[in-house]
């Protein structure tokens, strides 16, 4: 069986973010980079489903400048075999259509079976890579995946829906899933396997070599919102802030009456 | 401008955010057709013209034969937008349209200005307008970013679509949300734990102060996803929607999944570190504060009252 797992490079989320001087992104500078959380649930389960497989292969894909080579060690030292990093300085002006486009050309001859990726990045939040990267290449795929199994040739997963309601599906190989949060717990990697991780492959070919479609929507103007109806803010002293706190609740709620 | 709304149904009812499709149409002064798999008993108050396709006959939700049926419509229409609402429904669907239409996709619109959809980034921390650079574009629409003043009234032309093809996914069924525990939707007092407490002591302290104010307490998705917080006490898109006269929301960053189930609270009191947090559009007070130190000390204070 043949398996690839998809990731995405991105900032933390409590950082402070500030807007390039093109203002047409997030400045790339003192952030802290890590990997899509809706990854980590990916290469988790891929890892799972070639431990269960036995005689599997693993490769981890992932498009960006060099500093995302980091983000994929931590999945080699997961468990993923392989890594195969599609260089692209410029990964943060493609468009979903782009990234998928540039996947589905890496995959194309390689006969996988099994792709996992996250349900969206945590930056940009489209969601639409996997589905996209399952149009071009044929392939069904199955997004927001909460529980998978897989048996026989068979694949039988959870599709998270809205209000706790899950949909039971199943579809078979060739198949993309886009992982949802909670599918699985992603293990912590081990000291020996970061030492083994370094081994690893990790080959880097440049991404442009890939791209066959043209993007269809670019950023015209990214800025942060205007701040609406926000309320008071109270800083200080514990103490205080408990006294303000109790009085603005026996005002303005009847909570405390 | 034409758009073509694409109506959502599960499980022989509407779904909510159809309302907000033809919010959106109205906003843009699109002239608008509908198109929904459904049920002729179920009809969207809707005064235009609704392609519909039997629910029974194409079974539930199945990607590439929903999407056949919306490219018949698009066929015939040549709508220049198709809209969904962003629900698992219209993320897994509209990039399969837009791809078979050779159109640009935007997720998560919030807001058009200039003609130009507006979409969050990091959480809400940040907005841009997108420039699309086709003549068609398909949209997913942030559940309850357009609302209707009123509620829309209206019964829709009606015109039947047969399905012609079949789906390579196939649906066995739906599983209910876990039942019993605690019912937050009646509550009058909630108060939630969020990524920021920390680690799992840290929930005792909420479910105290939760005690304290007569209340109970809840928990946003990472909080439950790493099992800190049974399921049952998840408040969001994928758990339960709530309007307590109070809820205080500790260490709760304020993901739009988590605000889209709390944001009809009566009073919000956010406790955070982090004064940029999205909680703070929302909340009437923002206590800047750790909430280690400030929520056993507000407990103790309540107390004593």
């Amino acid at each position: 069986m043949k398996i690839l797992v998809c990731i995405k490079q991105v900032p933390d989320m409590e950082s402070k973010f500030k807007v390039n001087s093109e203002n047409t992104w997030y400045d790339s500078g003192d952030l802290a980079w890590r990997m899509n959380e809706y990854d980590e649930y990916a290469v988790e389960q891929a890892v799972q489903l070639k431990e269960q497989q036995g005689d599997a292969d693993l490769t981890v894909l992932c498009i960006g400048p060099d500093r995302v080579k980091e983000t994929m060690k931590k999945a080699l030292a997961m468990g993923c075999d392989r890594g195969a990093h599609l260089q692209d300085d410029e990964s943060h002006k493609r468009e979903p259509l782009e990234i998928a486009s540039i996947i589905a050309e890496y995959a194309r001859d390689k006969e996988f079976d099994v792709v996992f990726t996250g349900m969206q990045s945590q930056d940009r939040g489209s969601g639409q890579v996997g589905v996209l990267l399952g149009e071009i290449l044929d392939m069904s795929c199955v997004t927001t995946v909460i529980e998978f199994g897989f048996e026989a040739g068979e694949i039988k997963v959870k599709r998270e829906l809205e209000g706790g309601v899950k949909a039971k599906v199943k579809t078979t190989t060739p198949a993309v899933l886009t992982c949802q949060l909670g599918l699985n717990t992603p293990r912590y990697p081990t000291l020996p396997n970061i030492m083994k991780a370094k081994k690893k492959e990790l080959l880097s070919s440049p991404a442009a070599d890939l791209l066959k479609v043209d993007s269809r929507q670019n950023t015209q103007t990214m800025y942060f919102p205007e701040k609406k109806g926000v309320g008071l803010v109270l800083e200080g002293e514990i103490a205080d802030l408990t006294d303000e706190l109790i009085k603005i609740l026996k005002e303005k709620t009847g909570v405390l009456a | 401008m034409k758009a073509l709304l694409i109506a959502e149904y599960r499980d022989g009812k509407l779904l909510g955010g159809n309302n907000e499709l033809m919010a959106f149409a109205e906003k843009i002064g699109a002239e608008s057709t509908m198109f929904l798999v459904g049920n002729e008993s179920a009809l969207p108050a809707y005064s235009g013209k609704l392609y519909l396709a039997d629910g029974n006959e194409c079974g539930e939700y199945n990607p590439s034969v929903h999407k056949d049926l919306i490219l018949k419509v698009v066929e015939k229409e040549q709508p220049e937008l198709v809209v969904f609402s962003h629900s698992s429904y219209g993320w897994d669907l509209a990039p399969r349209v837009a791809y078979a239409m050779q159109a640009a996709q935007v997720s998560e619109v919030v807001d058009v200005v200039d003609s130009m959809p507006v979409v969050p980034v990091c959480n809400a921390k940040l907005r841009r307008n997108v420039k699309v650079t086709t003549a068609k574009a398909v949209y997913t629409l942030q559940a309850g970013a357009f609302s209707a003043a009123e509620e829309p009234t209206g019964t829709p032309e009606v015109e039947k679509l047969n399905k012609d093809s079949e789906g390579k996914i196939v649906f066995e069924g739906y599983e209910e949300a876990e039942k019993g525990g605690v019912d937050l939707s009646k509550s009058e007092v909630i108060v939630s734990a969020g990524r920021g407490v920390g680690k799992p002591e840290n929930i005792e302290m909420v479910a105290a102060l939760a005690e304290a104010l007569k209340g109970d307490y809840g928990a946003s998705r990472p909080v439950v996803d790493a099992e800190w917080v049974e399921h049952n006490r998840q408040v969001g898109t994928t758990g339960q929607t709530v309007s307590p006269k109070l809820y205080v929301a500790c260490g709760v960053s304020g993901a739009i999944q988590h605000l889209a189930g709390m944001k009809k609270s009566e009073f919000v009191v956010a406790i955070n570190t982090d004064k940029d947090a999205p909680i703070g559009e929302v909340a009437d007070v923002l206590v800047v504060a750790d909430l280690k130190q400030f929520v056993p000390a507000l407990t103790e204070k309540v107390k004593s009252l």
